[in-house]
């Protein structure tokens, strides 16, 4: 049900069953490496093109949840999934392989909290039993789209960041153990006049900002309530930016306030100013930080994963970068 | 940025973008510089000392000498961009990298490889020159005005 002006709270509240997350050999590298389900070891997953192994990644990720989760193929309503690449392909080839009836989003780096938003209505409605979201991006590929080949020798300014490559799924369903999803805020476009593409982190900061004010609004909570806020894909820089902004309207964000984009790789890899993609959110949120749910660690998180609306026509154009945050709640309640 | 663009910002987005850019680190331009000096003037000492080579060792006087010298140039730059060493280069060296012959290469290499994929005839054909085809355009571009300037200058009895 609608909850203040633009959030929605579950009240059959819809269990994350399982997840399926899988990387690529720099996430293998990385601290959270032992979050992954599958991680490979070669960046071509075995396919010809990159555009394929994006592919291969999200089919694994839907794969591993439907077996975590004891289920079938066919068990699965509905897919609700979206990517980076031109024309969402890699979502909607991976609906081909998998079969299910199939929604195909777009919500750049936040489809992944936008899937899980719009599953947990479906779920919440009753107008499916098990449903499938998730997200699926890869370093060269994207690198391809929006930036410049792979091995071209350019120099990366300091706020550059680095696109995730993996998947990361859930498997949602009405009844059943695991972390409930019991509530959503769904962001607005925000557009700052920032237009380097180059610079997502301080693109992407007042869409983060801008929902997390109205998740707290619309809720009547504070950060306090929560046992940790993580944002999608902001970087180091977009961090302390949504937190000294957010300080600025008066709200104090503790210790409990991470950054998925941070998270994900160690200060020694060359990531510049943190990591990025759509997969970003997606691996941490349902590997890492389920996992640290499962065990009790934490009880109640708030996930806000920021996306840049661009297109490499777009900027090229000299258009600004449209960016959009949507928030999803996550608890565990003991039955 | 420009004040041109800046007059497009509502008040809201230019107080946000300085509030922003004074969280962001800024690219250090001395040492930057000092960097691509560095590598750049070696990419050169390298040409250097396969000229001398080529005249050492060839029939090649200096003039004549240029030629295989960016060949061997252009020869490494590519190999390098295959084995995925150029771009960790560049990344380093900046400027130093990507002015000399061997950046160009590399940006014609790495779009080669890059569209791989796509065929050899819309892939590799069509977007070799992605990067590289500013360069090319501009350069003869600049080239003609140039040489313009100066056969007017030679008309009108200068030089």
């Amino acid at each position: 049900m609608l909850r203040g002006h633009q959030s929605w709270e579950f009240a059959n509240k819809p269990v994350i069953l399982s997840t399926g997350v899988v990387g690529g050999p720099f996430e293998a590298r990385g601290p959270l490496a032992n979050d992954f389900d599958i991680l490979h070891g070669d960046k071509w997953l075995g396919q010809d093109s990159f555009e394929k192994a994006e592919k291969k990644l999200l089919e694994q990720a839907c794969e591993k949840a439907i077996e975590k989760a004891g289920l079938n193929k066919e068990d699965i309503q509905f897919f609700l999934a979206g990517d980076l690449m031109n024309q969402i392909i890699t979502s909607s080839f991976a609906a081909r392989t998998l079969g299910s009836p199939y929604l195909g989003l777009f919500g750049a780096c936040s489809t992944s909290m936008e899937g899980l938003a719009l599953g947990s209505m479906i779920i919440n409605s009753m107008g499916a039993n098990y449903i499938i979201c998730g997200t699926a991006s890869h370093n060269s590929s994207a690198e391809k789209q929006f930036r410049y080949p792979t091995e071209y020798g350019g120099q990366k300014p300091p706020t550059a960041q680095w696109t995730v490559t993996g998947a990361g799924v859930a498997l949602l369903g009405k009844e059943g153990s695991g972390p409930r999803v019991t509530a959503a805020t769904i962001g607005r476009v925000v557009d700052m006049g920032i237009s380097d593409p180059f610079n997502m982190g301080a693109a992407m900061a007042p869409a983060a900002v801008d929902t997390l004010q109205a998740h707290f609004r619309d809720f009547e909570r504070s950060p306090t309530d929560y046992d940790l806020i993580a944002t999608g894909d902001l970087g180091k820089i977009g961090y302390q930016i949504t937190k000294d902004l957010l300080a600025k309207h008066g709200i104090q964000m503790g210790d409990q306030y991470v950054d998925c984009g941070m998270l994900i790789y160690s200060e020694d890899q060359p990531v510049i100013a943190g990591a990025s993609g759509a997969a970003c959110s997606a691996t941490v949120t349902y590997g890492h930080i389920l996992n640290r749910m499962q065990r009790g660690e934490l009880n109640k998180v708030l996930i806000v994963a920021t996306g840049a609306l661009l297109s490499p026509l777009s900027f090229q154009q000299k258009e600004s970068i449209p960016c959009i945050a949507h928030g999803v709640v996550i608890e565990n309640i003991p039955s | 940025m420009s004040s041109k663009a800046k007059k497009k910002l509502t008040l809201t987005q230019q107080e946000y973008q300085e509030f922003a850019k004074a969280r962001e680190p800024q690219r250090s331009v001395v040492f930057n510089c000092v960097k691509a000096f560095l590598v750049g003037g070696s990419i050169c000492l390298l040409g250097q000392l396969i000229s001398q080579f080529y005249m050492t060792f060839f029939d090649f006087n200096e003039r004549t000498a240029s030629n295989p010298t960016v060949a061997t140039l252009i020869f490494i730059a590519v190999l390098m961009t295959g084995f995925g060493v150029y771009d960790h280069l560049g990344q380093w060296a900046g400027a130093g990298s990507a002015v000399p012959v061997t950046g160009f290469a590399n940006s014609i290499a790495s779009a080669a490889i890059e569209h791989r994929s796509e065929g050899y005839v819309l892939g590799v054909g069509g977007n070799m020159f992605k990067l590289a085809g500013s360069v090319i355009v501009f350069g003869v571009v600049a080239a003609f005005v140039v040489a313009l300037v100066k056969s007017i200058i030679i008309q009108l009895g200068g030089f």
